[in-house]
């Protein structure tokens, strides 16, 4: 497509604006990183030429809606399982799958039913946090809990490490409040800042969580609103990444060192914000579905080397 | 009662049930065909708020004690109706076209929102 090819062109020089909407509106074979803070934008094929160390690698799947059986797809569970194919044909086994909320469209218990089967055929492991969509039983989450909160804590959050990156689970759909957007609460936050205590400040973070870090509309609750408190816990490390779903679509930001990256779902596209009514499901035509929805991989290379999120549609 | 449906975005239930049968392969999870005793039709008393577009509508609707309001989801996401308190009323999830109801029995204002999506508010004032 248009933008891709002029970025083809200009690897160093591409700007912020320009890498957002090229990743918003094409984002397939561009690979995305940050080098010393600053974005830049480079074919896949010589960025992984460039680096030398194999790196590890996860995916993140997000919003699989599964039970989702309307006009905007008649089965999720067909584009999850194409989800899932396409992450056992990457040449190179990741380390693990983080799902990022939504595995269900009502939280029962044959849509988990159905989402485990299928998730399973990647044989990795998996972590989960909620989406709004997976508290819907009659006891807020509880189901949820009971399926994939083991080694969790409150409604669901958790962290662990993984060859030196250290990932933390986050919840922010549990009890939110009247009028507000996503939410942690002050429990996980106390958690949060304990759990990032001590660590050095050169360890690499991972946060991911369903909602959005950083509001990306207001209007529609596409955002959280005490992530800024989490995120002062985050000010010190030297990279921050956040994964994020909700919103169904790609989308990303820097701040400082932190890097915000909203990943497609496997069920459905939503409109971009301000572009429709509402945030609901957009009926696109058959032919073009599966051009909005996908997975997104993240490699990681030690050291100061980039971490690199690259979003691959189901089309690709 | 009248029902305003948005036909743009539904699919005939018997497409639906068809092509759910085909790709369930005998393990059908049929979404949205099966309605719950709870969301039956309801009795044609009361008004009624209509859920479309993430929205409440009317968001803020002002009725007599005894009355009995009625909330439609006519989107394809599924929503909630809770008051504020969370104790006053509490629906259960809302999938698209089921409906759930409440009787205001005491006068006062009852704000309330939908706890999937809390952007969305609206409010019942209820009357003597
Ligand atoms: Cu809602």
């Amino acid at each position: 497509m248009k933008d891709d090819e002029r970025d083809a062109g200009s690897e160093e020089g591409l700007d912020r604006r320009g890498l957002l909407k090229c990743m918003t509106w094409g984002g397939t074979g561009l690979i995305w990183s940050l080098s010393a803070g600053l974005p830049s934008a480079m074919l896949v094929d010589q960025a992984l030429g460039a680096t030398a160390v194999k790196p590890f690698t996860f995916m993140q799947v997000s919003d699989s809606h599964i039970g989702f059986m309307k006009p905007a797809n008649p089965d999720a569970r067909v584009t999850l399982r194409e989800a899932i194919a396409k992450i056992n044909a990457l040449p190179q086994k990741p380390d693990f799958i983080i799902h990022t909320g939504d595995i269900s469209q009502l939280s029962k218990p044959e849509e988990f039913d159905d989402a485990d089967q299928i998730i399973r055929e990647a044989g990795l492991p998996v972590f989960y946090v909620p989406g709004e969509h997976d508290m819907l039983d009659d006891e807020n989450g509880k189901l949820y809990l009971s399926r994939y909160g083991k080694n969790t804590k409150g409604t669901g959050w958790f962290s662990f490490d993984h060859a030196g990156v250290h990932f933390v689970g986050l919840v922010n759909v549990a009890n939110l409040k009247g009028g507000g957007m996503g939410s942690f609460g002050p429990d996980q936050l106390v958690w949060l800042k304990q759990d990032l205590a001590g660590r050095p400040a050169s360890t690499p973070i991972v946060i991911f969580a369903h909602i959005p870090l950083w509001t990306i509309s207001q209007e529609w609750g596409w955002g959280t609103d005490d992530a800024g408190e989490a995120l002062t816990y985050l000010a010190r490390f030297g990279s921050v990444t956040v994964l994020n779903g909700h919103i169904h679509q790609i989308m990303q930001k820097v701040e400082g060192r932190i890097t915000f990256h909203t990943a497609n779902s496997t069920a459905f596209p939503q409109p971009a914000p301000g572009t429709a009514p509402s945030p609901g499901p957009v009926k696109v035509p058959e032919d073009k579905l599966r051009t909005l929805l996908g997975v997104t991989r993240v490699d990681f290379v030690r050291g100061d080397k980039p971490l690199a999120i690259l979003d691959t549609p189901l089309s690709a | 009662m009248s029902r305003v449906i948005c036909t743009r975005r539904r699919v005939s239930p018997l497409r639906a049930l068809a092509l759910a049968t085909v790709l369930a392969g005998g393990s059908a999870s049929v979404v949205g065909v099966a309605v719950p005793a709870w969301a039956a039709e309801p009795a044609a008393v009361g008004p009624t708020v209509k859920i479309d577009n993430f929205t409440f509508g009317p968001a803020a609707l002002t009725i007599k004690v005894g009355t009995t309001v009625t909330w439609v989801n006519g989107d394809d996401i599924p929503h909630t109706v809770v008051s504020v308190d969370h104790t006053t009323f509490k629906s259960k999830v809302l999938d698209t076209d089921q409906s759930y109801t409440f009787t205001f029995t005491k006068a006062g204002e009852y704000p309330y929102f939908c706890s999937l999506h809390p952007h969305m508010t609206g409010k019942v004032v209820v009357q003597n």
